[in-house]
């Protein structure tokens, strides 16, 4: 690595980033690492955006009375936070970045099956962005992300419609990246990448591109319905006009509880190409992980209306979706043990990706037994729309996609850029999030067992401390999350430059030079081996 | 996969640089169309879902709305677009035995069905609202349950309408493919486009085909009460 740097930085290797330059080269791209590199950089604006929103939520919540935020400011906060992170960050975050990046390297193959419609993908996705901010600029919208009828449709002044119209055409920007993956995996595989060699981040994205293409179409005309309703004065979900808000609340949770999936899917992806890595060791159970992810794509579709349990559906029909809600828990749990026993025995090395990766297996453990908890009808009851669901959410999202978004974000930053992150800073990162979010979130659960509702802006004063704690914890969070900001801008200049494979880690996009080349390989490779050879692979000192 | 790339194809200029060979392009294009269609099952499946749950409820409602439909426009406007598809096909069959002015004539014919389908799809349009069933806007009902009949016509605005709406991109993207052929862009190894706008086609078609049925026939006859 070092003679690399000593001998030849005047002759450097063409690759991705320096093949052109200039703006135009970037918003014409097609190349699927370029796009990778767009999303990266519109997904950390919304991210930051939420977090604002986010920041303000807690800094209210500092005290009972509602001080900082008036009541309708408040429910702005929420409905905005929620639905930037949810729709412009954690949805696109794992396959918009890193799945866009790495699975043609991953199969072998030169870029995404339909590389035009990947950009496109990306437009759409600002178009889409550039609603959500005209949104928030001109006042806002106060529906709550699950935009509930009839609240939205016939109470409320704001700009609903916009918020809508955003949603649904980042939908088809998630749509087309789905749809891309999907074709990708079938028609574009290198010589000797069969399924069963498929990395496993190939296969969770390939599980959620399926709920992206299954799902989100529907949120896509339910939405449109809302709009249509509130534009034309319809009664589709109007109750006093015969309309059906729970028919609202069965569509819209037809997609968004699948979407929950495609919010950690994928990251359970990259916890196995991170876990396998760090361990030295071949994953354990393969076929079990790429049939789970698989199964909870499917199991996803079948339990929405766990949503629903208070909402007056009837008894038999929640005991049907709470049974099968249960029916989850079998393949993530699979998931679990086998992330534990490939380590078991492994040789493993604490870098900054395994932190994150211990990061998610335990706050993904706590987050899905807590679904458990609200997925059982009588607890549901207590708990409906106390911050026992929010603290619940938070664990899988946050603490589970965030971490693994990070994670991969590190162990694949060699090759994004070519250069090392700064370890130390990467680990003390890792575990300022990992105290942060803690801080934040487990009081939550208590707060929401005691009975504190979500969604208010005052609350009795009894419960002040715990909200002091969480509120504590934020700002950690938020430190831990500018400090990657920092130290990974500064090492695409000053980090120690990567060579083509600084974890001795398997899969064939530690096979080309990082960055790669614009067509990921210089000839097409033929595969023979299995995923994670790992006992196969010598053992190359790793310099750190 | 890639490793059947004919040697003559890898050079042909319609390939694209990322993929191996012309039968691995459209295969991909093949496929990539089908799933689109899939989330375009999905899209509509949210309105005929609607549409079932409340012609469940409000059934005398739905009878009431359903006999304010001329089945008569309904069934000229299924022979129309049964028609369009046929010449689709035939303008994809052309692409395949690569006849330039047989693909360009089956195009055009396709694309006067399509308008002609929109054209009486305008004429209804136009009736409905002159009798005031335009809800929200335009709205009057002299008979009983307004407000559920009001339901009803949303959903068939909605439906016709997201349809049409399909209609226009496919005249557009029929049109588009056209004027390719008269320039002689497809033959017989290299006919891409044509088959995948024809997939998209039928799928249009076959969304009317449910349509005509639920919207037109099924209570027809039918009196209410």
């Amino acid at each position: 690595m070092s003679m690399a740097t000593l001998t030849a930085p005047s002759a450097e290797r063409e690759n991705y980033l320096n093949q052109e330059y200039g703006i135009r080269s970037w918003l014409l791209t097609t190349d699927h690492k370029r796009i990778a590199l767009l999303y990266l950089l519109s997904i950390t604006f919304f991210f930051f955006i939420g977090g604002f929103f986010a920041l303000l939520i807690r800094l209210e919540l500092l005290t009972p009375a509602g001080d900082l935020l008036q009541a309708d400011t408040y429910n702005k906060m929420f409905t905005m936070h929620g639905q930037v992170m949810v729709f412009f960050f954690l949805i696109p975050a794992v396959p918009a970045v890193l799945g866009n990046f790495l699975i043609p390297i991953m199969i072998g193959a030169k870029d995404l099956a339909f590389p035009r419609i990947n950009l496109l993908s990306w437009y759409l996705f600002i178009i889409g962005g550039l609603f959500m901010l005209y949104t928030i600029l001109t006042g806002g919208v106060d529906t709550g992300w699950t935009f509930y009828t009839p609240l939205s449709t016939q109470f409320l002044d704001t700009h609903v419609v916009a918020a809508a119209l955003a949603i649904f055409i980042a939908g088809f920007s998630s749509i087309l990246t789905g749809l891309n993956f999907i074709v990708t995996v079938h028609r574009m595989r290198a010589p000797g990448m069969t399924w069963s060699r498929l990395p496993l981040f190939v296969w969770s994205n390939y599980a959620t591109s399926i709920i992206q293409v299954l799902g989100t179409p529907v949120l896509a005309i339910t939405l449109m319905l809302v709009a249509l309703e509130r534009i034309f004065k319809l009664g589709i979900f109007n109750p006093q006009m015969g309309g059906d808000p729970l028919l609202f609340q069965h569509l819209f949770w037809f997609y968004s509880h699948p979407a929950v999936y495609i919010m950690i899917l994928p990251g359970m992806g990259v916890v196995s190409e991170v876990v396998t890595c760090f361990s030295r060791k071949r994953i354990f159970g393969y076929k079990f992980m790429a049939l789970a992810v698989i199964a909870i794509a499917v199991l996803g579709f079948l339990v929405w209306a766990h949503h629903m349990f208070a909402a007056g559906i009837s008894l038999y029909a929640a005991m049907i979706f709470s049974l099968l809600s249960y029916f989850v828990a079998v393949p993530s749990a699979i998931k679990v043990f086998n992330w534990t026993t490939t380590m078991y025995k492994g040789s493993i090395s604490y870098m900054t990706p395994m932190l994150y990766a211990f990061g998610f297996i335990g706050l993904f453990t706590m987050g899905g037994l807590t679904g458990l908890f609200v997925a059982a009808l009588g607890i549901d009851v207590h708990v409906t729309d106390t911050y026992f669901v929010v603290a619940h959410f938070h664990y899988i999202m946050v603490g589970g996609m965030v971490m693994a978004y990070l994670g991969g974000i590190h162990f694949w930053w060699p090759k994004i850029s070519g250069r090392m992150y700064p370890e130390a800073w990467g680990k003390l990162a890792a575990l300022i999030i990992f105290i942060g979010f803690n801080l934040t979130f487990f009081p939550q659960f208590v707060l929401g067992y005691l009975g504190m509702p979500r969604r208010y802006w005052q609350y009795s004063p009894e419960f002040q401390v715990l909200n002091v704690l969480s509120t504590a914890g934020a700002t950690i969070l938020a430190v831990g999350y500018l400090l990657p900001m920092v130290y990974l801008l500064w090492s695409m200049r000053y980090g120690k430059v990567a060579n083509e494979n600084p974890w001795n880690a398997a899969g064939l996009e530690w096979m080309t030079a990082s960055p790669p080349p614009t067509f990921n390989f210089d000839q097409t490779p033929t595969v023979t081996w299995e995923a994670y050879n790992y006992d196969e692979l010598k053992e190359v000192p790793v310099e750190r | 996969m890639s490793d059947r790339a004919p040697a003559i194809a890898t050079h042909s200029p319609e390939l694209e640089h990322h993929f191996s060979s012309l039968e691995q392009q459209l295969e991909a294009s093949v496929m990539g169309m089908w799933v689109f269609l899939i989330t375009e099952i999905m899209f509509f499946g949210g309105m005929f879902c609607g549409y079932m749950v409340y012609r469940y409820q409000y059934y005398s409602a739905w009878v009431a709305g359903s006999q304010k439909m001329d089945f008569r426009w309904g069934t000229l406007n299924t022979i129309v677009l049964l028609c369009s598809s046929l010449t689709m096909a035939l303008a994809v069959r052309s692409a395949q035995l690569g006849r330039r002015k047989a693909i360009v004539i089956f195009l055009l014919i396709t694309i006067l069905f399509g308008l002609g389908f929109l054209g009486i799809k305008g004429i209804e349009y136009h009736g409905h609202w002159a009798e005031h069933q335009f809800p929200g806007l335009n709205w009057a009902w002299p008979e009983a349950n307004s407000h559920l009949v009001a339901l009803f016509f949303s959903f068939y605005w909605a439906m016709t309408g997201f349809h049409a709406l399909h209609m226009v991109i496919g005249v557009g993207l029929v049109s588009w493919i056209a004027y390719q052929a008269w320039k002689g862009r497809y033959h017989s190894a290299y006919y891409t486009p044509v088959e995948v706008v024809g997939l998209y086609w039928h799928f249009v078609d076959i969304i009317w085909i449910y349509l005509y049925p639920l919207l037109y026939l099924i209570s027809h006859k039918h009196i209410s009460g």
